[in-house]
């Protein structure tokens, strides 16, 4: 068994689940939700059971996460145990027993994120990963690669202002959210880089156009797919969909 | 020096490594012992006296921080957590108080007094079937206290406090380990498991053992006495308390 920091951790080998583990990761503006949200309606129509999940998003911690970022309360750690907290709570309800019934869980953002995201902003490393060393081990872990300056133009093509943390504005490295943002997120990118080789996180240069992608996406997920059992069909009579 | 105390200030497995905490002149003086056996009251008694000691003092209590106590409070109420996610929000609390309410009063050479500290999370989590080294592993961002005051009780002498006092509640009877469904029982045996294994970190991390079977007066009589030697103890050394010692102090093993 092959371990972190001395010890086994469940991100070290293969999860004993009958489903399907996919994740996604990159930062903010590489286009990994849109590439997810393809993925899911590319399953959904053939019929596979798919269950979406999303990071940070669990009832649980909203009010407190909301709290602490409206009053600048968050430290490296806090924000790091929050979304630990967020992540156990989805673990329990939202991804192991759909793996268990032998679903595919498809998440946006995964433990990587916490890796990437949580180093940067100063937490140790060896901590973060033992932290969320509770976590299975995906199926197939795709990183979506994209250069600092194409996210950027994404992002503020697409809405107005770069949200807070994203632009890592908490940490006070510049007083303009662009200049910040190019700052802390080429920290993430270069810890993202690492990770690929230490997690075989599958790299996917997310420069090129959409329908691209999301070819080379489906080509790695049927690979994964291979051997997949699907468990009995329910509900809606026999087997027929939408 | 009194037993127990430790010079300088260190962390428990890799601290902070963001936070420049410069020197921590005050004392981080830790009372533990399981549910019900008085520590509020106890400590509550110290307070006063310490300030007519010209000491400032600044408590601080699990499960107390602005950021997540209402958090903690309503996922206790909806009874729907398992023993990661709870160790993980507790971790959280505690990430909050100890960043912005413990260092801040240290540096300032305060008296911090903690209402329970890490080693209640080892305490519940190995009884509760967690990883007890991922516990440890998560509170490495501690800092060591200098003084651990464990009030000792035995599950004989802790039933008639608790059933003359607040009652029995769900937790502390831990009945969501559903050891059974008589209240009673569940209290006695999970708290039987909980102060055995506080009784091992006794000896782990040589806590200051105080007979909790006593009166009131006696057991505060006893915590103004360690208190006093270790407070004496670090006048004759003041040194090692002022200086910014963040050795690393690596997340120890269970013997």
């Amino acid at each position: 068994m092959s371990t972190v920091r001395g010890r086994p951790s469940a991100l070290a080998e293969p999860h004993p689940y009958p489903g399907r583990l996919i994740t996604v990761e990159g930062i903010d503006g590489s286009g990994k939700s849109t590439q997810l949200l393809l993925l899911d309606r590319w399953l959904t129509a053939r019929g596979f059971p798919v269950r979406f999940t999303e990071w940070n998003s669990s009832r649980l911690v909203r009010r407190a996460m909301k709290r602490g970022k409206r009053k600048d309360l968050l430290t490296p750690t806090t924000f790091s145990l929050l979304h630990a907290v967020d992540f156990a709570d989805r673990l329990t309800y939202q991804i192991v027993p759909p793996l268990k019934a032998g679903m595919i869980v498809l998440a946006d953002r995964y433990v990587y994120t916490a890796f990437s995201r949580d180093v940067a902003r100063g937490v140790h490393p060896a901590w973060v990963r033992a932290v969320y060393s509770f976590a299975p081990r995906p199926d197939l872990a795709l990183y979506f690669r994209v250069p600092i300056e194409v996210s950027l133009d994404r992002l503020l093509g697409g809405r107005a202002k770069l949200k807070y943390h994203e632009a890592g504005m908490d940490l006070g490295l510049a007083p303009d959210p662009a200049q910040s943002f190019r700052i802390f997120q080429s920290r993430v990118l270069d810890i993202y880089d690492r990770l690929a080789e230490e997690f075989e996180l599958r790299v996917i240069d997310a420069t090129g156009d959409i329908p691209t992608q999301q070819k080379v996406v489906r080509r790695m997920v049927q690979e994964v797919l291979r051997g997949y059992a699907r468990p009995p069909a329910v509900g809606r009579g026999n087997g027929a969909r939408g | 020096m009194a037993r127990g105390a430790r010079r300088g200030k260190h962390w428990y497995g890799d601290g902070l490594p963001y936070l420049k905490t410069g020197p921590l002149p005050g004392h981080l003086i830790v009372i533990e012992g399981t549910d019900g056996v008085g520590r509020s009251t106890q400590i509550e008694l110290l307070r006063p006296w310490l300030e007519l000691e010209g000491y400032a003092v600044s408590n601080t209590g699990w499960t107390r921080s602005p950021l997540l106590s209402d958090t903690i409070n309503e996922a206790k109420a909806g009874h729907e957590l398992t023993v990661v996610t709870f160790s993980l929000l507790y971790a959280a609390d505690f990430a909050d108080r100890l960043e912005h309410q413990i260092i801040p009063a240290l540096r300032a050479g305060f008296i911090v007094i903690a209402d329970r500290y890490m080693y209640t999370a080892f305490a519940r989590n190995t009884v509760m079937g967690a990883d007890p080294h991922w516990t440890r592993q998560l509170f490495g961002c501690a800092l060591m206290p200098d003084l651990v005051l464990y009030l000792e009780i035995d599950v004989d002498g802790l039933v008639p406090r608790v059933v003359q006092g607040k009652g029995m509640d769900y937790w502390e009877s831990g009945m969501h380990l559903a050891l059974g469904n008589d209240i009673f029982e569940s209290f006695q045996r999970y708290q039987r498991r909980l102060i055995e294994e506080y009784n091992v970190l006794a000896r782990e991390f040589a806590f200051v053992s105080i007979d909790a079977r006593r009166s009131i007066d006696a057991i505060q009589g006893e915590l103004r006495e360690h208190v006093a030697a270790y407070l004496a103890g670090a006048r004759r050394a003041p040194s090692s308390l002022g200086s910014d010692q963040t050795a690393n102090h690596r997340v120890r093993r269970r013997g």
